[in-house]
C-alpha cells in the first residue's frame, strides 16, 4: 500500500518535470517524425517493399520503436539527475518505499513515451496512414509497444544508476535507435548482404516490427508474435533483474 | 536523571567502515543525548560523511553498532527512518519544482497530515514565503540550503543530521543557516552536525567531538576541550584558546 502511494506521489513529481519542459516530449517526437518524412517523401518512392502496403504504414512500426528508444534516453537522464543531485539518497533516508523511488521513474517513462507515440501516429495519419485493424489488433499493438517501452525503460535504469556523466547516461540509447535501420523496419531484409541479413532476421526489432505491421494491416501475424513476445519478456526479465541488483547495491 | 530512562538519541559503538583499501572509520564511539547539539568536527576525509551515512541507514558498517533513538540502524532501518532527517553534504532539492512543491512532496511522502499547510508554515519560518512559488533553480545558494534544511524538518523528526550545512556558502548565507540551527536547538531537536569550521562548532554546538582519521580523538564541551589544551602554550596567548588551537594541538598540526 505504502509502495503504491509513494509511487503515485513520485510519479506525479516526474510527470511534472515533463510537463514543465514539454520540449522533452517534442524533441523526442521530432527526430522520428523527421525520419518518417524523409523516408516516405524522399527515399520511400524508390523502395520496393514487395507488398502493396503504403510505405507510410510499412515504416510506421519502426518509427515508433525509434521514438521509444530515444524517449528512454531521457528516462536514464532523469534517473541520473536524481542520483547526482542526491534526491535518491534523500528518499532512501526517509520512510519511503525503495521500490517506489524507481517505479515513479518507470511509470513516467511509460506514460511520456505513450504520449510521444500518440503524437507520431497523429502525424502519420496526416501523411495518409490508415489502418483496417480492429479493436483486438489495436490492443495487441498497444500491448507490444508497452512491453517494448518497459524493456527499454528497465535497460535505461542501468545507465541511469551507474553512469558517471550525462552523456554516459543517455549513450546506451544510440545503438538502440540505430537497431531498426538494421531490421525489416524500412526495407525487406531480403536485399541485404548475407551477414547483415542474418543479423537483421534474428535481432528482436525485426520480429516486433513484423508483428506490429501485420496487426496494423490485418495480415496474418504468424509465429512472429511469439518470437517478439519472447524477446520482450526476456529483455524485461534480464534488465529488471540487473537493474534491481544495481539498485540494491547503490543503497 | 531523566536521561537514564531515555535511550540516547544517537549511540555509536566501535563503528568501522572501509572502502576497498581506505579505512574511513576505525572504531568510532559516540553518544548524543536527546535534545543535544553535537558538532562532529574534522578535516576533509576524516570520516564525517561516512559516520552520518551509517546513522541515516544509507551505509552499512563493517563492524560495530549504530543505534538511533534506541533502534538498530542495521536491523530496524524503517523505525530509524521514521525518526530522522538528513540534510546531506550537498543540497538535495528538486530544482525543477518550486520551493513549495518540494516541501509538499516530502510532506506527502512522509504521510504528514495537511501537506500544504505544513509547507506554508515552513516556508514562512525559513524566510522563503516570497520565493515559495518560484522554481528552485532560481534560488541563491543560501536559499537552497535553507529549503534543504526545511525539507528535513517536515514531519518534525526527533534527530536531525546536518552534513557540513554551510560548506560552500557565502558568509551571508552561512549566518542564515546558523540562525536556523540555533532556532532548531531551542525547539528541542537533537542535532548531529558535521563541520570543518572550528568557529561553527564553537558557535552552534553544546558538545564537540573531534574526528580524525576515522577515530574520535576528543569529545566534550568546549570548556572541557579547552582544559585539554596544554597550559604551557596558553601563556603565549592572552585570550582563551580557540577550538582551532585545541584542534591543532591534538592532531599535532597535521590537519
Ligand atoms: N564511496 C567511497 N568509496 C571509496 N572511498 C570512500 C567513499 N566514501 C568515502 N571514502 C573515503 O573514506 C574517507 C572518509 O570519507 P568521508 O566520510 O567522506 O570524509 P569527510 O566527510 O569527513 O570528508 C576518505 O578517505 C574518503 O576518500
Ligand atoms: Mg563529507
Amino acid at each position: 500500500m505504502k509502495t503504491l502511494r509513494d509511487t503515485q506521489v513520485l510519479f506525479g513529481r516526474t510527470m511534472r518535470h515533463i510537463l514543465r519542459s514539454p520540449d522533452t516530449i517534442i524533441t523526442v517526437a521530432i527526430m522520428p517524425i523527421a525520419i518518417m518524412l524523409m523516408f516516405v517523401y524522399v527515399i520511400g518512392g524508390a523502395i520496393q517493399t514487395g507488398t502493396n502496403v503504403r510505405y507510410v504504414i510499412y515504416l510506421l512500426p519502426g518509427i515508433l520503436l525509434i521514438a521509444v528508444a530515444s524517449g528512454c534516453s531521457y528516462t536514464a537522464f532523469r534517473l541520473f539527475t536524481d542520483v547526482q543531485k542526491g534526491i535518491l539518497t534523500r528518499l532512501h533516508s526517509m520512510p519511503v518505499s525503495r521500490a517506489a523511488a524507481l517505479w515513479g521513474h518507470v511509470l513516467t517513462s511509460l506514460i511520456s513515451n505513450l504520449i510521444t507515440l500518440v503524437i507520431i501516429v497523429g502525424v502519420a495519419l496526416i501523411m495518409g496512414f490508415r489502418s483496417s485493424a480492429g479493436v483486438i489488433s489495436w490492443l495487441a499493438v498497444i500491448g507490444i509497444l508497452v512491453l517494448f517501452t518497459l524493456a527499454l525503460t528497465w535497460l535505461a535504469v542501468i545507465p541511469g544508476l551507474t553512469a558517471k556523466s550525462v552523456d554516459g547516461a543517455s549513450a546506451f540509447s544510440y545503438p538502440l535507435i540505430f537497431l531498426p535501420f538494421l531490421s525489416s523496419a524500412f526495407v525487406p531484409t531480403a536485399t541485404m548482404p548475407l551477414v547483415l541479413r542474418e543479423f537483421a532476421t534474428y535481432q528482436p526489432v525485426t520480429s516486433i516490427v513484423d508483428t506490429v505491421r501485420a496487426l496494423l494491416t490485418g495480415a496474418p501475424v504468424g509465429h512472429d508474435i511469439w518470437i517478439a513476445l519472447a524477446w520482450l519478456v526476456g529483455i524485461i526479465a534480464v534488465a529488471y533483474a540487473l537493474a534491481m541488483r544495481i539498485y540494491r547495491r547503490t543503497v | 536523571m531523566r536521561d537514564q530512562f531515555v535511550p540516547p538519541a544517537i549511540e555509536l559503538v566501535g563503528l568501522r567502515k572501509a572502502f576497498k583499501d581506505v579505512t574511513a572509520l576505525d572504531g568510532v564511539d559516540l553518544v548524543v543525548r536527546p535534545g543535544e547539539i553535537l558538532a562532529l568536527l574534522g578535516s576533509n576525509g576524516a570520516g564525517k560523511t561516512t559516520t552520518i551515512n551509517i546513522c541515516a541507514t544509507l551505509l552499512r558498517p563493517d563492524a560495530g553498532v549504530a543505534r538511533v533513538c534506541g533502534f538498530d540502524v542495521g536491523t530496524q532501518p524503517d523505525q530509524v527512518r521514521e525518526r530522522i532527517s538528513l540534510t546531506g553534504q550537498f543540497s538535495a532539492v528538486d530544482d525543477v519544482l518550486t520551493g513549495r512543491e518540494n516541501l509538499v512532496l516530502i510532506a506527502r511522502l512522509r504521510g504528514v497530515p495537511r501537506p500544504t499547510e505544513v509547507a506554508g508554515a515552513l516556508l514562512s519560518r525559513f524566510g522563503l514565503a516570497e520565493a515559495a512559488d518560484r522554481r528552485v533553480a532560481t534560488y541563491s545558494g543560501g536559499m537552497t540550503r535553507r529549503l534543504d534544511i526545511a525539507m528535513s524538518l517536515v514531519g518534525t523528526p526527533s534527530v536531525l543530521f546536518l552534513d557540513e550545512p554551510t560548506t560552500g556558502l557565502d558568509p551571508q548565507a552561512r549566518l542564515e543557516v546558523w540562525r536556523t540551527v540555533t532556532e532548531l536547538a531551542h525547539a528541542g531537536t537533537t542535532i548531529l552536525l558535521t563541520t570543518q569550521y572550528l568557529d561553527e562548532a564553537e558557535k552552534l554546538a553544546d558538545r564537540v567531538a573531534i574526528l580524525h582519521a576515522g577515530r574520535i580523538i576528543a569529545d566534550g564541551t568546549l570548556a572541557e576541550l579547552k582544559a585539554l589544551f596544554p597550559p604551557a602554550t596558553v601563556e603565549y596567548v592572552e585570550k582563551q584558546p580557540t577550538l582551532e588551537e585545541i584542534f591543532l594541538a591534538i592532531t599535532g598540526g597535521e590537519a
